[in-house]
């Protein structure tokens, strides 16, 4: 056999570097629980796992040297290992106690979860009794992290990341190809996340803001912190059990264009404050995007309106009756697409309550996805944009077999090859969702859960496209839970490439990418 | 006034036969036989030598002239000319022709880039004009004075033309609208009213736009008005360049090119053309895409006899009109001849352009009729001009014979040339003016 043409040394060295860095925001919880009087030891713990394993990790290489090749190791390694440290807090807080995360399976699930920004969760029950607040900062926080990206960030803040930062970022961020909008691609990856702050803060200052206002009597100062936290990112955790449903009505509409624009392509605001708000309407992912969620949304609200969409049973108490209501169909409506298009996985209502055509039409959702260069996952805008571009191109040269027509977006031409990368990843998303689909339908049958045929695929989608709720037994207010530990495992990993897109986990198991 | 001129190709020597009558004019070329064949030919004085180079241009004594015209087939060799020459005499006002349309750019983004005072673009000049002649049809040749406002042009009139046969002043219908000359077998004739207008003739009209597009359609024999349908064939810079005029009239134009690798940098820059990539002689081809029902073709292959087989080929199978570039000069009555409609020089069409801007003299702006025979200009009147304040009819008798009043803009405003339009300071007003009289008729301007 040939050796290794990989240089998993440095790789798993700056694995390292970034490993040791996360006992930084672990800072967080650790001051909130001495605030509340409540146990620190599962974030010290934690914190000290952390620089140990980094520290460690960094000696197997000196000068770690990043190639392209490199480059998808490092990527893919770094969002498994933070996984696993990130379910260190759940496994000791929940030690001893009767929560779920005791078990390091469920913890691994909600962990993978948070990072990936994907929401889906197998916490038995979401409460301040059975979890501390810092605990369940901790969740929230993961998901932040996750959300612009954790190597983005350590491009930004690693001098040592600079030079391979381009592919490490490409590898991870949203979307076919990034957007350098600074010649240093270090100074790129700072202003995407300053822009990421800067939201966050500012949905915080809202929401805050309406609770002394009077207008949300319980977004008290934790959950305005909290929410935030995990709108930017699309991610959708919530300390509270019934996710946004628990809000006043001020509340959710404050939080719909925050969803919005967490699906947007975060580089657009940049050049927007650069420029002027016209790369907007200009943008034709944005425009695509915007249209995209407008009809969908009109759809939806119309059929919630006309009473089509709710079904009578198990309403909750504090929501009210929809069909023949214009504020609280149009609502319900844009709230849960922005939700689910973008990937966050928030509920306004249980849409379990929804009829089937409602319940369709939010997993036709969970396929589009955010915007390139944005936190959203699944298979992205610009993706749909060239494939409708491109199909249309084929219906064309159908009729004129000579006919030379590039593909164009926004004036620009598109590469072939890219169009073809798009073909192969859109393909590949929806293979990998279907054998998945199959798959999840024998174990959950070997290990006796039945499922219905919404529910699997819901299952599968909202995991592979980082979504989270799904419909049913999976519902957005219900959990994960009782699926096998195999299921979780799987469903872990589906989250994982699903957050990477598939290719860079992908690429490590072909025997090109080690020996050639 | 003295005149360098470094290149003595078909525009130099062009450029030079024009100007040699009332100028100075040194030409420089490379090649011996041509200097010296040339010197027999104009009256000038030939060198032979590199343009580039300081110790040519000291030759034919730079530090004295007023203008060097650099019109080698080479744009590198134009920009360096010109840039040399700056060096030695940098009030000598300096005319670079190029083919590559990125030097033209560069140029009007820093005026006086590369040491060069004016610039002729060959190419985009060659496909302004083509796009102006598919504008207007049955035109063969369209110029726009006064900021657009007027516009001159000339067309063939075949037999079955409504206008044949009949006199000046049975056709002259058109409101805004005068025919200012008659070619005929390559003779300019002034017309008046009972002058007879021929099968074949040429006939030059100057006028308003509105009313030169409404005599094209008159005069013309096909039904259509507008020509909306275009097929370029051949993708070079003047394949190019029409196209992307084309669109930015609003037209979507296909055009044909066989390079593969071409055709798709073409389509990728002209978002609004239609590129195929084939070969323009494939006859299946150019059925299945019904070319017979195209308005024009143009053909702007690299390759004369290549454009006038793609011409006639694509007339054989309908199309109404053939308009193709000839880079020989003596094959474009050749190819009028046997059935392009329009064949277009680019050569002609830049010497033409460089002749224009180097007249010194007060018109504004020159279009060449039938190869120098007439002009037609624009002039402003002039406070101190003897002509103001007397009608035309009047003014008409101190001009030479040979003078047609074709249009007067009045502080933007269209007026029609009437015997009694008094004449007025500032009046832009466009003539048709002999050959021979040019100097003498401006000067009372």
């Amino acid at each position: 056999m040939s050796r290794i043409r990989v240089d998993w040394r440095s790789a798993t060295s700056l694995v390292g570097s970034v490993l040791k860095y996360l006992a930084v925001p672990l800072v967080l919880p650790l001051v909130v629980a001495l605030g509340y009087g409540q146990d620190v030891v599962p974030f010290a713990v934690t914190m000290i796992v952390t620089v140990l394993l980094g520290v460690s990790l960094e000696q197997l290489s000196d000068d770690p040297d990043l190639g392209a090749r490199e480059a998808f190791l490092m990527v893919s390694l770094t969002w498994l290992a933070v996984a696993l440290v990130g379910t260190i807090p759940y496994v000791i807080a929940g030690w001893g106690t009767q929560s779920t995360l005791a078990n390091p399976v469920n913890a691994l699930f909600e962990s993978m979860s948070g990072f990936t920004t994907t929401g889906a969760t197998v916490m038995g029950a979401i409460s301040f009794d059975r979890h501390s607040h810092a605990l369940l900062l901790w969740r929230q926080l993961t998901q932040w992290l996750g959300g612009m990206g954790i190597v983005v960030l350590a491009v930004a803040i690693l001098p040592e990341l600079s030079v391979g930062g381009a592919q490490l970022m490409d590898a991870e961020a949203p979307g076919p190809g990034i957007e350098k909008l600074s010649p240093r691609i270090a100074a790129t990856a700072r202003a995407l996340w300053i822009a990421y702050l800067g939201f966050t803060v500012l949905e915080f200052c809202l929401l805050y803001g309406l609770h002394q206002a009077g207008y949300a009597p319980n977004m008290d100062l934790y959950n305005a912190v909290a929410h935030p936290l995990t709108t930017l990112p699309t991610g959708g955790f919530s300390p509270e059990a019934r996710s946004i449903e628990a809000f006043s009505a001020a509340v959710q509409w404050v939080i719909i264009p925050f969803m919005v624009v967490a699906g947007t392509n975060f580089a657009l605001f940049w050049r927007a404050f650069d420029e002027d708000g016209r790369v907007f309407s200009k943008d034709s992912e944005f425009r695509f995007y915007a249209g995209l969620m407008g009809v969908l949304s009109a759809v939806l609200a119309g059929l919630l309106f006309s009473g089509v969409g709710p079904g009578l049973a198990t309403v909750a108490d504090n929501v009210l009756p929809i069909p023949g209501n214009a504020e609280r169909s149009l609502r319900h409506a844009v709230f849960q697409i922005a939700s689910i298009v973008t990937t966050t996985g928030y509920a306004s209502m249980d849409f379990n309550t929804w009829s089937q055509p409602a319940q369709y039409l939010l997993l036709f959702g969970m396929f589009v996805g955010g915007s390139a260069g944005s936190t959203g996952g699944a298979i992205k805008i610009v993706r749909w944009l060239v494939i409708i571009k491109s199909l249309k191109r084929e219906l064309f040269t159908t009729i004129h077999p000579e006919a030379v027509s590039p593909v164009r977006l926004g004036g620009r031409t598109l590469d072939e090859r890219a169009i073809r990368g798009i073909y192969a990843f859109t393909l590949l998303y929806l293979v990998i969702f279907f054998v998945s689909v199959a798959l999840l339908a024998v174990n959950t049958a070997r290990t006796g859960y039945s499922l219905e045929v919404l529910e699997l695929m819901a299952a599968i989608a909202a995991t592979l496209g980082n979504v989270g709720p799904g419909f049913g037994a999976i519902g957005p207010m219900n959990s994960y839970l009782d699926f096998s530990s195999s299921s979780k495992l799987f469903m872990v990993f589906l989250m994982w490439i699903g957050r990477l897109e598939i290719f860079p986990v992908l690429v490590l198991l072909t025997q090109a990418y080690w020996r050639s | 006034m003295r005149v360098v001129i470094v290149g003595a190709g078909e525009v130099g020597s062009s450029i030079a036969a024009s100007l040699a009558d009332s100028h100075e004019v040194v030409v420089v070329d490379i090649d011996r036989d041509r200097v010296e064949s040339l010197q027999y030919e104009v009256d000038v004085l030939a060198i032979q030598g590199d343009g580039g180079s300081l110790e040519t241009l000291e030759e034919a004594e730079i530090a004295d002239a007023d203008m060097l015209i650099a019109s080698t087939d080479d744009d590198e060799t134009n920009l360096v000319t010109c840039g040399t020459a700056k060096t030695i005499n940098p009030d000598c006002f300096t005319i670079s022709r190029v083919k590559n349309t990125k030097f033209l750019e560069t140029w009007r983004h820093a005026e006086g880039a590369f040491g060069v005072d004016f610039m002729v673009g060959t190419n985009l000049l060659t496909a302004q004009t083509i796009v102006s002649v598919i504008g207007l049809p049955a035109a063969n040749d369209v110029e726009s004075f006064v900021g657009g406002r007027v516009q001159m042009a000339e067309f063939r009139i075949d037999s079955e033309s409504p206008i044949a046969g009949q006199t000046i002043q049975e056709a002259d219908r058109f409101e805004s609208l005068t025919f200012a000359g008659l070619v005929r077998d390559g003779d300019v004739i002034i017309p008046d009213g009972s002058t007879r207008i021929q099968a074949d003739d040429e006939v030059v009209v100057i006028g308003s736009r509105d009313s030169v597009r409404q005599f094209a359609t008159e005069v013309s024999t096909t039904d259509e008005d507008d020509p909306s349908d275009v097929l370029i064939v051949g993708g070079s810079d003047i394949g190019f360049h029409t196209a992307r005029l084309l669109e930015s009239r609003g037209l979507k134009p296909r055009l044909i090119e066989r390079n593969h690798d071409h055709a798709r940098e073409l389509a990728e820059s002209l978002p609004g053309t239609t590129v195929m990539e084939s070969d323009a002689t494939d006859r299946e081809f150019l059925e299945r895409e019904h070319i017979g029902e195209v308005d024009v073709v143009v053909a702007a292959l690299d390759n004369d006899e290549k454009s006038l087989l793609a011409g006639l080929l694509a007339k054989r199978l309908g199309a109404e009109r053939a308009v193709a570039v000839v880079d020989a000069g003596e094959y474009v009555d050749l190819f009028e001849a046997v059935g392009i409609d329009v064949a277009v020089n680019p050569r002609e069409a830049t010497a033409e352009e460089i002749t224009r801007f180097t007249r010194e003299r007060k018109a504004e702006n020159v279009a060449i009729i039938e190869h120098d025979q007439a002009e037609v200009i624009e002039i402003e009147v002039d406070t101190a001009s003897p002509l103001v304040g007397r009608p035309i009819r009047e003014a008409i008798q101190d001009l030479p014979d040979g003078v047609v009043f074709g249009a007067i803009t009045r502080d933007d405003e269209y007026v029609v040339p009437r015997g009694d339009t008094i004449l007025e300071t500032d009046d832009h007003v466009v003539l048709f003016v002999g050959a021979g009289v040019v100097e003498q008729a401006t000067g009372q301007f």
